[in-house]
Formats: C-alpha cells, sequence, structure tokens
C-alpha cells in the first residue's frame, strides 16, 4: 500500500498527463467515428455570446453586401410569385404546411479544418431542433447537429461526416453529396450510375429521398466529372453555388412530416425484420 | 509578487483564447492557414512553478479553445502534451543551466529562445493534425499542414514575443 501511494505521489505528474490525454483522446475519437460531441460544442451560453459580440461587430462592415443579396433575392421571389396563377386556395393553417421556415444569423463560421461547423444565434428557444435543413438564398447550407438555449451548430456540408441526398436536376438520378476535405469550393457528387449522360455546367439540387430539404434546393453546378475505381459509378466534382467563406444570414426548414416519415420507415424496417 | 503572477496569468490565458479564436480562427490565410498563437501561453508560463497545475491550467486553455472552434478535443489533447514535454524540451534547448534559480527566459540566448518557441509548435502541430486527420494514408497532408501552419505561428508568436516581451528583473 505505501508502495502504492509513493509511486502515486511520484509520478503524479505523469498521471496527471496521462488522465487527461485520454479524456481528450475519448472526446476526440468519439465524435470521428460518430458525431460532434454533446459536450464539446460552440453552441454553449459563453462562446455563443463571445461570437454573437464580435459578428455584431463585424456585420456592421457587410451591411452593403447583405442588403444586395436580400435585393437580389427579393427580386427572384417577386417574379417567381407574380408569374404564378393566383392562389385563393392557399392553406392558411399552418399546421397542415409541410415545411416552416424561420431565420437566423452566422456568428461562427469555419471552412479550413476536414470537420466544419457553422455556429447560428437561434436555438432550442426558436423551436430549433437537431437534424433540421439549413440554407441560404443562393443554396444548400448544412444540418443543425446540436442545439443550446440559444444557439444551434450547424454540420456544414464541408464536413467529412456530411452526407446529403441530391441529384441532378431535371432527372431522377439520385447520389451522395460528400465532401474530400481539399477545396471549400468544391464537394464531391458520387453514386451516379455511369449511363446517365452528364454535362458540364448542369445544375445539381437536393433530393426528394432527403427527409430534412425540400427537393430541388440548388446546391451548384458539374466542373468536371469521373468514373470511379470500379468504372460503372460516377464520380462528380461539384462548384458550390454559395460562397462558404461568406455567409450572413440563412433559413431553417423544418420538415413538419418528419417524423411521420420515420415512424413509417421504421415501422417497416421492424416488419421486413 | 505571488499573486501578481496569478493575475498576470489569468490575464494572458483570456486575452489569448479571446484573440486566437475571434482573430486568429477566422484568418484563414491561403484557405488552410490558422496560425494558434495561444502556444505562448506555455511559452510565457513562468518556469519555477507547480507542474501538475500548469498541466491542468494547459489541459483547460487547449479545452476552452475547442469549445470555441468546434475541434473536438484536438487542442486539449496537443497542449496537454506539450504541456507534459516542456521541462524535457526545455533541459534539451537549455541545458543544465535552466536547472539553476536564477534562470530566466530573457536571459537565453535568442537562437534557443527561437528553438524552445519552435519545438513546441512542431510537437503540438504534429499531435494536432495526426489527430484531427486521424489516418496515415494522408501523412504528406499531415506534414504539409504542420510546415506551413507552424512556419505561420513561429513567425507570429516570435512577433507576440517581441511585442509583449516578458520584463527582464
Amino acid at each position: 500500500m505505501q508502495q502504492i501511494i509513493n509511486f502515486v505521489i511520484r509520478y503524479k505528474n505523469f498521471l496527471l498527463f496521462i488522465c487527461l490525454l485520454t479524456l481528450s483522446l475519448v472526446f476526440t475519437i468519439r465524435a470521428h467515428s460518430y458525431h460532434q460531441s454533446r459536450f464539446l460544442n460552440s453552441a454553449n451560453y459563453i462562446s455563443g455570446k463571445i461570437y454573437e459580440k464580435s459578428n455584431n461587430f463585424f456585420t456592421y462592415f457587410g451591411l452593403d453586401d447583405e442588403n444586395e443579396k436580400l435585393i437580389e433575392e427579393n427580386k427572384r421571389l417577386r417574379d417567381l410569385l407574380f408569374n404564378k396563377a393566383p392562389l385563393d386556395s392557399m392553406p392558411i393553417d399552418s399546421t397542415k404546411r409541410q415545411y416552416t421556415i424561420a431565420i437566423g444569423k452566422v456568428i461562427k463560421n469555419s471552412y479550413a479544418n476536414p470537420r466544419n461547423y457553422i455556429t447560428i444565434d437561434k436555438g432550442r428557444k426558436d423551436s430549433i431542433k437537431p437534424d433540421m435543413g439549413v440554407i441560404t438564398d443562393k443554396g444548400i447550407l448544412g444540418i443543425i447537429e446540436n442545439t443550446s438555449e440559444n444557439y444551434a451548430t450547424v454540420q456544414s456540408i464541408l464536413n467529412e461526416n456530411s452526407n446529403i441526398n441530391a441529384k441532378i436536376k431535371g432527372t431522377n438520378n439520385f447520389g451522395s453529396l460528400i465532401w474530400d476535405t481539399k477545396n471549400y469550393n468544391i464537394v464531391q457528387l458520387i453514386d451516379i450510375p455511369r449511363m446517365v449522360s452528364l454535362t458540364i455546367g448542369d445544375t445539381i439540387v437536393t433530393g426528394a429521398m432527403s427527409s430534412i430539404f425540400p427537393e430541388n434546393i440548388p446546391i451548384g453546378t458539374i466542373k468536371k466529372y469521373d468514373l470511379d475505381n470500379s468504372n460503372s459509378l460516377y464520380t462528380i466534382q461539384v462548384a458550390l453555388f454559395n460562397d462558404m467563406t461568406n455567409i450572413g444570414y440563412v433559413y431553417i426548414i423544418e420538415n413538419n412530416r418528419r417524423p411521420e416519415i420515420i415512424q413509417l420507415q421504421s415501422d417497416t424496417d421492424g416488419n421486413a425484420q | 509578487m505571488l499573486n501578481s503572477n496569478y493575475f498576470i496569468n489569468a490575464i494572458r490565458f483570456v486575452l489569448l483564447v479571446l484573440v486566437q479564436v475571434l482573430i486568429f480562427n477566422r484568418l484563414n490565410f491561403f484557405g488552410f492557414i490558422n496560425p494558434m498563437v495561444y502556444i505562448m501561453f506555455l511559452y510565457w508560463y513562468p518556469i519555477k512553478e507547480n507542474r501538475a497545475a500548469f498541466i491542468g491550467v494547459c489541459f483547460l486553455l487547449g479545452l476552452t479553445i475547442d469549445f470555441f472552434s468546434d475541434t473536438m478535443a484536438l487542442n486539449a489533447a496537443s497542449t496537454v502534451t506539450i504541456a507534459y514535454l516542456r521541462p524535457t524540451i526545455m533541459r534539451f534547448v537549455f541545458g543544465v543551466n535552466y536547472e539553476f534559480q536564477s534562470f530566466k527566459l530573457g536571459s537565453a540566448t535568442k537562437v534557443q529562445q527561437i528553438t524552445f518557441l519552435a519545438l513546441l509548435i512542431v510537437i503540438h502541430h504534429m499531435v494536432f493534425f495526426t489527430l484531427e486527420i486521424f489516418n496515415l494514408v494522408n501523412i504528406l497532408l499531415i506534414l504539409k499542414k504542420v510546415i506551413f501552419i507552424g512556419l505561420a505561428t513561429l513567425v507570429l508568436c516570435l512577433l507576440f514575443g517581441s511585442l509583449f516581451s516578458v520584463r527582464k528583473e
């Protein structure tokens, strides 16, 4: 017993170091195999507040750009609105609508790491929940991962864990959108079969298989395509519409029918077994 | 004296965290270079201090940076490593001199100071990017990041070091 105590006292620094290193490795490796840590993320009170304050200061310089973007988007929406037949019978009851939209502001953005997360200034208080989709006026941005009372973190499409259903506009050829961590302007669309004819410049949009995003939200255009190792599937390099380095306001989309879809799918899976 | 030392270190801790997360984490020079200047905390920390407390404080520093930058616990792991290795590095760089009571960082030569800082940075970045990329197939990518980001960190740390040099007492 005496010896054990002596040992602990002699090597206490080493033991402390090993303990702390193991602790941090556990956090890191758990996050590698699954998702961002529930505990270690920037959607907490202190970092959220600090980012919000600094962001208030920095956005002041980008107001002109932000205004221009809004005008641009308003113009596009008005174009759509005026060219549509009058919709008198539009259901006003909001419970019947499939998608609910909320707005948020990016207070922290990163794109230099292999796993990038964006922090926004809306949280549980504004009924933001994990697995809601996040888009900007130009295109898709990511999926909500963690929420706190006032803030939420978004798993950006620039994250090696990101995997989103996408398709070529106007067709029903689905694939998965991933990121190879190399260039923050380019993501990859994989699993498109070889017989599909592709043209450089074609638009890639979100697919209907996702219960997170509505169909046909723009993502980017085809920049380059190659066959993969098996020679039967394409790997497409997609140039993003969004400038991922400069993101201000975002829209958060909630699919009101998602619980129903998930319930149905799990029931079906349960029956099949 | 003791109290003022604690006070200075606490202020340093807070300021370095803020500078790191608000300025250097959004630098993105060439798209990927974000220097990690908070390593200066370990460079400036008094030499003759309780070692266990030092390791604990460094772990906390890394964890705080991780909270802000959504990097799992990468900063904590790499900072605690260099905190533990610091005495070994100092013995290597400064020789037996460092054992003496009268030893001060400011009294060492410039070359020794830079070597000390560079070793801290290299080990920190090695641990950090190996864990971040977590795949030895990408060893070239790891080396590229260690070299470029390490150089940027070193240059900025030297600038910081000369701007806020420790008073020669």
